[in-house]
């Protein structure tokens, strides 16, 4: 188990004071100003060791992302900080922006003087009301204390960090949906190339990063690449903010070592599964996008992008959703097709049209109304929807559907039989 | 929010601003950069719609178009497009019951049902009082605390059908109970306490 001494998010349960006095007790804002000054390759080199990959579902090395940045413009740069979390299972940003919310905004300046940025804009989702309040005083109170604005910390460099709220929209957690919104735009995702490193907001180069991922810098730089990267495995680096939701004694929000095993994150820190491990039927490893992974995997796979990936799932943001086999797997999925149904932003014909599809189809697999060719439809749209839109919430929805038929393929198949006999017996 | 023009809305002949939320207005405005007002969209909306009884008439869209130097059909866009925005009236307490996979596995159902016994509504509808108005969401991002109801700007957590029926008897009353869990969890910790992050020293104000 991690040792509390390697936990970044020293105060993730809100138990101690989140304001600056009580930030600055718990070591942030600790020598900033020389970090700024050890310059900008310095950061990002620190960071491209310390092996950080972004916290927010896809995987891509942070340094590697900084160092797409031009290193000399005429235009505005800028960095954009996602905390549009809202991906099924997710609750971890929250957490640091109502708890830690100094950790973030140190980031935002160390991740901005990495790339020699003077702009940021964290764009929260519209729901968190009270934890955009709470991040709008943390702000403030760094403002007032010199250590960001114009000479931050006393660096000499320039910084200016607002917060935009949305207004209730999953698809502007995807970073192009995310400017166009930022723009005063609905949230359709563009298409890619160009990337924002060339063209983001305002057309200007722009990195969009999540808010667990900015926060950590601070830990990496003042610790060390070496510290960060010796935690975990090569190549899934460091620690992450695990949230453990669903069918567990104690469903909890946890920061662990990258690559620790999935039954001990979930026996050591959330009370195991609801009735004992022999009673788990599958878990959701990394947010509701991820393919579901049934309890034989479960058994022995590590909480790592890797080791998940080489099992056909994804550690996504890390959002553990726990069934146990109290569950109806069909229906837990199908309400994840209605979910993407919802969020479609109905830019691509395969996603808007095929969200809907697949709900309606899930809701008939629920009660079994179907035949088992169709099975094999569902499937095929899935792969026809997966790849041919312009963003990734065309695969986000495919992939649950390819997990369910995957692992849970003779559910589906007994359903259908049992209702054909239902009703064979009825017209009987 | 969709169902525009579903049904008819009164629409109020004109908005305008207090002279409170204009100085909001203009402080969002100026966290963008010159030209690029329209950034300030949602901020607008939500000003707005706050000012407005939690709902956003066509007038406020018009004068918020006028003052970001927007067309109007990109307001209208964008109004429709984010389901915060709320195109006709509401109740005055806003229930929006998450029901997404990890809320149900935490018994949403109960809470969708134990809302609609005590305020003899469905989802969808509003009390003849106009007091409470009830409508499902997705993922309100507090799934370790599911499942939750979200009363106008508050997250109320680890309900139950018999805390959720408190939750609305106490909103009856005028009261505006504590938002967060009702189990008494200390926030996303697990029930009983950290089991983490119970060894920290400080020393010197260094990690």
């Amino acid at each position: 188990m991690l040792s509390d001494k390697d936990r970044v998010f020293t105060n993730l349960y809100g138990l101690h004071d989140w304001h600056l006095p009580g930030a600055r007790a718990r070591g942030d804002w600790d020598g900033t100003r020389e970090l700024i000054l050890k310059g900008r390759d310095w950061i990002v080199n620190e960071v491209k060791n310390s092996g950080l990959r972004g916290r927010g579902g896809a995987g891509f090395p942070t340094g590697v992302k900084w160092s797409f940045m031009p290193k000399q413009t005429d235009r505005p740069t800028y960095l954009v900080v996602n905390a549009d979390e809202s991906e099924p299972g997710t609750c971890k940003d929250r957490d640091i922006i109502r708890h830690d919310p100094q950790k973030l905004v140190e980031g935002c300046l160390l991740a901005s003087a990495g790339m020699g940025v003077h702009h940021c804009y964290i764009y929260i989702r519209g729901e968190f009301v009270n934890e955009a309040k709470r991040l709008q005083v943390a702000i403030d109170e760094a403002y007032a204390e010199g250590l960001i604005g114009k000479n931050a910390c006393g660096s000499g460099y320039d910084f200016e960090l607002c917060l935009h709220r949305g207004a209730g929209a999953y698809i502007c957690g995807e970073e192009t949906a995310l400017l166009e919104s930022l723009e005063g735009k609905k949230g359709q995702p563009r298409l890619k190339p160009p990337f924002p490193a060339a063209v983001g907001l305002y057309g200007c180069p722009t990195t969009v990063n999540n808010v667990e991922t900015i926060a950590v810098v601070p830990a990496i730089l003042r610790r060390g690449a070496s510290w960060f990267a010796g935690i975990g495995r090569p190549k899934n680096e460091g620690t992450k903010i695990f949230c453990l939701s669903g069918h567990v004694e104690k469903p909890c929000n946890v920061e662990e070592a990258m690559g620790i095993p999935l039954r001990d994150l979930i026996e050591r820190h959330a009370g195991g599964v609801r009735g004992g491990w022999d009673n788990l039927l599958g878990v959701i490893p990394g947010g509701s996008s991820v393919p579901v992974i049934p309890k034989s995997v479960c058994d022995n796979v590590l909480m790592d992008f890797d080791a998940l990936r080489d099992v056909k799932s994804g550690l996504g943001t890390a959002a553990v959703i726990v069934m146990d086999k109290s569950t109806d797997i069909v229906k837990a999925i199908a309400r994840l097709a209605k979910f993407y149904k919802h969020e479609s932003c109905g830019q691509c014909t395969p996603c808007r049209e095929g969200t809907g599809w697949t709900w309606r189809v899930m809701e008939r697999m629920v009660k079994g109304n179907a035949s088992v060719e169709e099975i094999d439809v569902l499937l095929e749209v899935s792969y026809e929807i997966e790849g041919h839109t312009i963003c990734a919430l065309g695969d986000a929805a495919a992939w649950p559907i390819q997990g369910l038929i995957r692992h849970f393929r003779p559910e589906l198949e007994r359903r259908i039989k049992e209702y054909r006999e239902a009703a064979s017996r009825r017209a009987a | 929010m969709s169902e525009v023009g579903e049904t008819p809305v009164e629409q109020p002949a004109s908005f305008a601003f207090t002279p409170e939320n204009l100085a909001k207005a203009k402080a969002h405005i100026a966290k963008y950069p010159p030209g690029r007002q329209a950034s300030a969209v949602l901020a607008l909306l939500d000003l707005a719609q706050r000012q407005h009884d939690n709902w956003l008439p066509r007038a406020a869209m018009d004068l918020v178009a006028d003052m970001l130097g927007m067309a109007r059909i990109r307001v209208y866009e964008v109004a429709t497009f984010y389901s915060m925005l709320n195109l006709k009236p509401v109740g005055r307490h806003f229930l929006q019951i998450c029901t997404t996979t990890p809320c149900w596995l935490s018994g949403s159902d109960e809470v969708v049902r134990a809302c609609e016994r005590k305020l003899g509504i469905t989802i969808g509808e509003t009390t003849p009082d106009g007091q409470f108005s009830l409508t499902e969401v997705e993922c309100l991002g507090a799934c370790v605390n599911a499942p939750i109801v979200q009363v106008n700007d508050d997250f109320y957590e680890d309900l139950d059908a018999a805390a959720t029926e408190r939750l609305i008897e106490a909103l009856r009353r005028g009261e505006t109970p504590r938002p967060g869990s009702a189990k008494g969890r200390q926030t996303s910790a697990p029930e009983n306490g950290p089991q983490t992050l119970r060894d920290l020293s400080f020393p010197e104000g260094k990690l």
